[in-house]
């Protein structure tokens, strides 16, 4: 217990480790790490969502026409503000959760007549949420794990693509077998594509030091044309649109609701997965290995640990979960690939992996929060007219005040006593 | 004793190096006879265009016709015997060779796309020119901070949103010249953000560069979904640079229609390439940077401002930056698309690595990354049978081969993204 919460907020070196295990930590009446492990990804989420308002005021006409009145009327100003802001945030919200009230009543309904049509209509919100957390959980896992040993895998998207198009191909061109047969190979072709993907530049960055992060990225350019092709010609389904035929239903994740519902097994594959990646990671020797290469690969490799193979290790597991998000998102919810599928994935993953430590429940918990802003966000752009990219800019700010936690312990005047040090990246050819 | 054991042991691993080099020559070349010499009808004809096809003030010369059989075969045959020479030898200048071998290889492939039919060479060389132009910029902001000590992957987010702001500055204030200064400023606005978190907080460098580049494409695609997309002609229609021909230099044959009849943010990357150059290795402050990226602690006991000569070499690479993205709206097609950039400042990263963090160097690779894609449209519009795809992945391929250190290693400035930490 006490191992892991030291584990939770960096990766030290094992000596390290051991020493802050062993020894308590003092408060000087900063916030332990403990808790600020906790309250500063709150804030910062917190605080990209105060900035993301000021971003939809600012750029309301209403409000900015209000603003010229100021100094006469400045209530007008101020209402149209909290107007813009209150109904666009309304939106996300009930877009993400789904509103109080009409659950109440679907409930009332429900007990008096039986109906669930309603009952129905008012959890379609949040499960759409955890239908779009459940891709995130795979991919931000696929970041973590990466980031864990060191290394910076921009290239999810692409993995996220090659795993989604083989399971759609094992999904539509098998024919006749068995659900117990055809799932699990269809799940472990999109797990295949995504680490092949990424043992590409995980084995260029081990035997010629290129780094990952050029590499992953013109991956992905290369997934994108690969996959526009295949859908144009050896993959297209028959008809005019380049997109694959649809995958047996017999290859399909089950859904666990009647027909609007799209909420399906993958999320708890998802869970399952992230209880792995912990396991394997802080509780066998392999695991050990990638967090020591992590950590300091001077290290590791006078402890007698190969790091060029835990670097090749760690980018075909990390490209296997990205092909896992692939995966789930063909055989759960769409059920067929069609052109820009995987397009913003990679960049969710970073974000998720940053804003949950690189641990897989802080990644979990993230991509719950990331779903829910997601599918909010839709709703947001049909009710209140503001672009789904500006989770895109909330996405931004939430890493850069994760990765400059001193911006928002100035904000907040959290003073701290001990400054963490988390390993994520190294530089250029090392 | 031991120095000569180490000594002998590196000649054997670069003549082994060497050696193989030689094979790669061989399978090249016997690759250009199987694949491109294979099935030539016997008379058959290519011939290169070597005047630019639009009203241009260069001297008219003579087309190049070439029997293309006997073409093939020669540059075939240079390919094999350099390779054997290479087997056989061992030459160490292994990398001046390859040159060799690339181009032959190349102009065999040329020769073969364009049998039967004209293929307008000096046009294609061209319009290199003008492609490497974004990518040069990106790599010239790259090595302006990269020398400093600081690694700055988020040229592409830098350009999107220069892009952006140029054309909608130039659009409103009916003046490019107005754009292309709101562009730099908005590289440097950007870089000196990214200069903040790298230098004064100590964020991981490339964590802050990939925030740049998220919130760089989600501003830009949200003031394009929530502003420009309603008002085109108001905010996203500013027109382009006019091409300019320089008075005598534009009339030479083959050079000029290449170099000096371009817009004016051609003109300004190659001065930009010149003086940037000048800066870094003729100049007092181009010392000191060099300094602080190779070794901050000592330039500081020197009584150099690290923390100064960062934050200026961020930013004005982020004004070079800048340039590179008024390229893609106000250089090139006059208005804003979502994503315009499309791995551009990444290739530029590329190309800053192969040009082993020198200017000229950057300059002479992004070429190479602007011939390969002018080359995928010319093969398209050759009718050549390879899918448009497979050619259009041919500058992300050739930046993975580069990474790889198919022309020996590169080694990127000592401090180069890690930050300084004064004592």
């Amino acid at each position: 217990m006490d191992e892991d919460r030291v584990e939770a907020e960096s990766t030290p070196t094992p000596a390290r480790a051991e020493r802050d295990a062993t020894e308590p930590k003092k408060s000087r009446g900063g916030l332990s790490p403990r808790l600020q492990a906790v309250v500063v990804p709150v804030l910062a989420v917190f605080t990209a969502l105060v900035i993301g308002a000021i971003v939809i005021a600012a750029t309301d006409t209403t409000v900015v026409a209000a603003y010229r009145n100021f100094f006469r009327a400045p209530r007008t100003a101020l209402s149209a503000t909290w107007r813009a802001v209150a109904t666009a945030y309304g939106a996300l919200f009930s877009g993400s959760l789904g509103s109080p009230s009409e659950i109440f009543q679907a409930v009332q309904v429900y007990r008096s007549t039986g109906d669930n049509a309603l009952w129905l209509k008012a959890i379609w919100p949040i499960t759409e949420s955890l239908v779009a957390a459940t891709p995130f959980i795979f991919s931000g896992l696929a970041v973590a794990l990466g980031f864990r040993c060191g290394l910076f895998n921009i290239g999810v998207e692409g993995q996220f693509g090659m795993g989604a198009l083989a399971a759609a191909y094992v999904g539509y061109s098998i024919t006749g077998a068995p659900r117990l047969v055809h799932l699990p190979l269809a799940v472990l072709a999109g797990a295949l594509g995504g680490a092949v993907w990424a043992a590409i530049p995980g084995y260029l960055k081990a035997k010629t030091g290129a780094h990952e992060v050029v590499n992953t990225i013109m991956m992905n350019y290369i997934a994108f044309r690969l996959s526009d092709w295949l859908l144009n010609g050896p993959m297209k389904a028959p008809g005019y649109r380049p997109v694959t035929s649809s995958v047996e239903m017999t290859a399909a994740l089950p859904r666990l609701f009647p027909a609007p519902i799209r909420f399906n097994a993958g999320f708890f594959l998802a869970l399952a997965v992230a209880a792995l990646v912990y396991w394997f990671l802080f509780k066998t020797t392999l695991g050990f290995e990638i967090r020591t290469v992590g950590a300091n690969p001077d290290a590791a490799r006078y402890a007698g640990m190969s790091v060029t193979r835990n670097f090749v290790l760690a980018m075909v597991l990390s490209g296997a979960l990205a092909g896992l998000a692939g995966a789930s998102q063909v055989l759960g919810v769409d059920y067929w690939v069609g052109q820009g599928f995987s397009a913003g994935y990679g960049f969710d993953a970073i974000a998720l992996a940053l804003l949950g430590k690189s641990h897989p429940f802080g990644v979990v918990l993230a991509a719950l929060l990331f779903g829910a802003l997601r599918s909010g966000a839709t709703r947001m752009q049909s009710l209140a007219g503001i672009p789904i990219d500006i989770i895109s800019i909330l996405q931004g700010l939430v890493i850069v005040f994760i990765a400059a936690p001193a911006i928002i312990r100035w904000l907040y005047r959290i003073r701290v006593e001990r400054e963490e040090e988390v390993v994520l990246t190294r530089g250029w050819g090392k | 004793m031991a120095t000569s054991v180490a000594r002998s042991q590196i000649r054997a691993i670069s003549t082994g190096r060497a050696r193989r080099m030689g094979l790669v020559f061989l399978a090249i070349g016997v690759a250009t006879l199987l694949l491109l010499g294979r099935g030539l009808e016997a008379g058959q004809k290519a011939t290169f265009g070597l005047n630019p096809g639009f009203k241009s003030q260069a001297i008219k010369i003579p087309d190049l016709t070439l029997p293309v059989q006997p073409t093939i075969y020669t540059l075939a045959a240079i390919i094999l015997i350099l390779g054997a020479w290479q087997l056989i030898r061992g030459s160490r200048s292994a990398n001046a060779l390859l040159g060799v071998v690339a181009f032959c290889f190349v102009f065999a492939f040329l020769t073969w796309a364009a049998r039967g039919k004209s293929f307008n060479l000096v046009g294609m060389l061209g319009s290199s020119l003008v492609r490497a132009t974004p990518i040069a910029l990106a790599a010239l902001c790259g090595v302006m901070c990269e020398r400093s000590g600081v690694v700055n992957i988020g040229i592409e987010g830098i350009m999107l949103m220069s892009a952006q702001a140029a054309v909608v500055v130039a659009t409103v204030t009916k003046n490019l010249y107005m754009g292309l200064a709101a562009a730099i400023l908005t590289g440097a606005i950007i870089s000196a953000l990214h200069a903040v978190m790298a230098v004064s907080l100590k964020v991981d460098q490339v964590i802050s560069g990939t925030a740049i580049i998220i919130i760089g494409t989600g501003a830009t695609s949200f003031i394009a979904a929530r502003f420009l997309e309603k008002n085109i002609n108001g905010l996203n229609n500013s027109g382009t640079f006019p091409v300019i021909s320089i008075p005598v230099l534009s009339k030479i044959p083959l050079l000029g229609p290449i170099f000096f009849e371009n817009g004016i943010i051609v003109y300004l990357m190659l001065a930009l390439i010149a003086l940037t150059h000048i800066l870094l290795f003729s100049t007092k402050w181009g010392l000191r940077t060099r300094a602080v990226g190779e070794h901050p602690r000592a330039a500081d006991t020197l009584g150099i401002n690290v923390y100064l000569v960062r934050y200026v070499s961020v930013i004005l690479g982020g004004m070079i930056a800048g340039v590179g993205g008024a390229y893609f709206t106000i250089g090139s097609v006059g208005r804003f698309d979502e994503f315009m950039t499309a791995g551009k400042g990444f290739i530029g990263l590329a190309a800053m690595i192969f040009g082993k963090w020198s200017p000229f160097g950057a300059f002479g690779s992004s070429l190479l990354f602007g011939f390969a894609d002018s080359l995928q449209i010319k093969l398209q519009i050759l009718r050549v049978h390879i899918p448009s795809e497979f050619l259009l992945m041919a500058p992300y391929l050739i930046t993975m081969v580069v990474l790889a250190g198919v022309v020996g290693r590169a080694i990127p400035p000592a401090a180069d993204g890690q930050p300084y930490e004064k004592q």
